[in-house]
């Protein structure tokens, strides 16, 4: 093999690591997200609520077990969805921060819902145009569940910004809790530079401003405040997570980790 | 919040071409939030196409206790079925 072969194929295999690390963070914030919604189950404030939210956690396990597939498949190793999901500890999760949060009060788990519904609707719709056309295919379907969980989560959080004093006032505690992880959404790093070359991913920061004119428009119709520019960058795509996600991942494995191989 | 949220009935077509029936009901604080609850609680098994609600209050309902003013006089009045017709075997969907 000449030089310039062996760099061509170095070059490839970097490009196919960067491809897997993207494609586990797409799944691995679905499948976090989906799980903390699976915590309502039996919780929710209303029967029709518990439905509901129920319905959402299936949509985001749905798209991380099509994301985790293709991740397995991607790496190499002989890893299917549920070997990623649940023998994987918390430092090799890829999710963001945000969602890995815990459910908080109904206005906490609206504002987090949103701000993730936001940034999905965003990528999801970038990604249907990726030249990979697996993923695209994956983020097409996905798009179509997320402009549904949008329009959930948008409803309720102008029922609760533009609801009574007490709901104001949750909802815009939510909103200035959660924000300082918004930061990572827009954050790239050598992974999504790398995808983003190759055509796989759009250019992370392009995202940001159609991104905030939505947040923007949603939180007038709240009649919420936008809080402050997050100025610290969490970086739970590159597994550094807030303590929240151990005690999650601890719920979420406990059956596999107990009894391994166990099949239902 | 000890207020329930109001009833809502819904009313579902099963595909392009039918009428809307009625399959149940459900409690919502708005309309909105009576179609999302009416999608994710009637429409999970792609039972539908189109969602109707509507505030039960606003239904008018016939009195059970008029039951028989209304209804029974139509009783003895069988000439008013088609049944004296002969149907030609063409017709199939009569």
């Amino acid at each position: 093999m000449s030089s310039a072969e062996r760099h061509a194929a170095e070059s490839e295999r970097e490009l196919q690591a960067a491809r897997c690390r993207y494609v586990l963070r797409l799944g691995d914030t679905a499948l976090v997200l989906g799980q903390r919604l699976g915590e309502w189950v039996g919780h929710a404030p209303a029967l029709e609520e518990d439905l509901g939210l129920a319905n959402l956690a299936l949509d985001l396990v749905g798209q991380a077990r099509l994301l985790l597939t293709y991740a397995g498949e991607l790496e190499g190793r002989g890893r299917d969805e549920d070997d990623l999901a649940f023998l994987r500890d918390a430092p090799e999760f890829m999710n963001l921060a945000l969602a890995e949060q815990p459910n908080g009060d109904f206005a906490v788990t609206i504002v987090r819902q949103w701000l993730i519904d936001t940034w999905q609707l965003q990528v999801y719709r970038a990604l249907a145009a990726s030249t990979d056309t697996r993923l695209a295919a994956i983020a097409a379907k996905a798009l179509k569940e997320t402009l549904y969980h949008h329009r959930f989560s948008s409803g309720w959080l102008a029922r609760l910004g533009d609801g009574t004093a007490e709901s104001h006032e949750r909802a815009q505690r939510a909103l200035e809790e959660l924000w300082r992880f918004t930061a990572e959404f827009f954050a790239p790093d050598e992974v999504d530079e790398r995808v983003h070359a190759a055509g796989i991913a759009p250019e992370l920061p392009g995202l940001a401003a159609p991104w905030s004119a939505q947040v923007d428009a949603d939180l007038a119709a709240a009649t919420l405040r936008r809080p402050a520019v997050a100025s610290y960058s969490w970086h739970g795509k590159r597994g550094v997570h807030t303590e929240h996600l151990g005690h999650l991942l601890a719920a979420m494995q406990h059956l596999q980790r107990t009894y391994p191989g166990l099949r239902w | 919040m000890n207020e329930e949220w109001p009833l809502f009935e819904v009313f579902i077509r099963s595909r392009s071409g039918l009428e809307h029936k009625h399959v149940g009901s459900l409690h919502a604080a708005d309309a909105r939030m009576a179609i999302e609850h009416a999608r994710d609680v009637y429409t999970r098994r792609q039972e539908g196409v189109s969602i109707w609600v509507m505030r039960s209050a606003d239904i008018i309902a016939s009195d059970p206790g008029e039951a028989e003013a209304l209804f029974e006089p139509a009783r003895d009045k069988v000439y008013r079925h088609p049944t004296f017709y002969v149907i030609p075997d063409e017709v199939k969907n009569l």
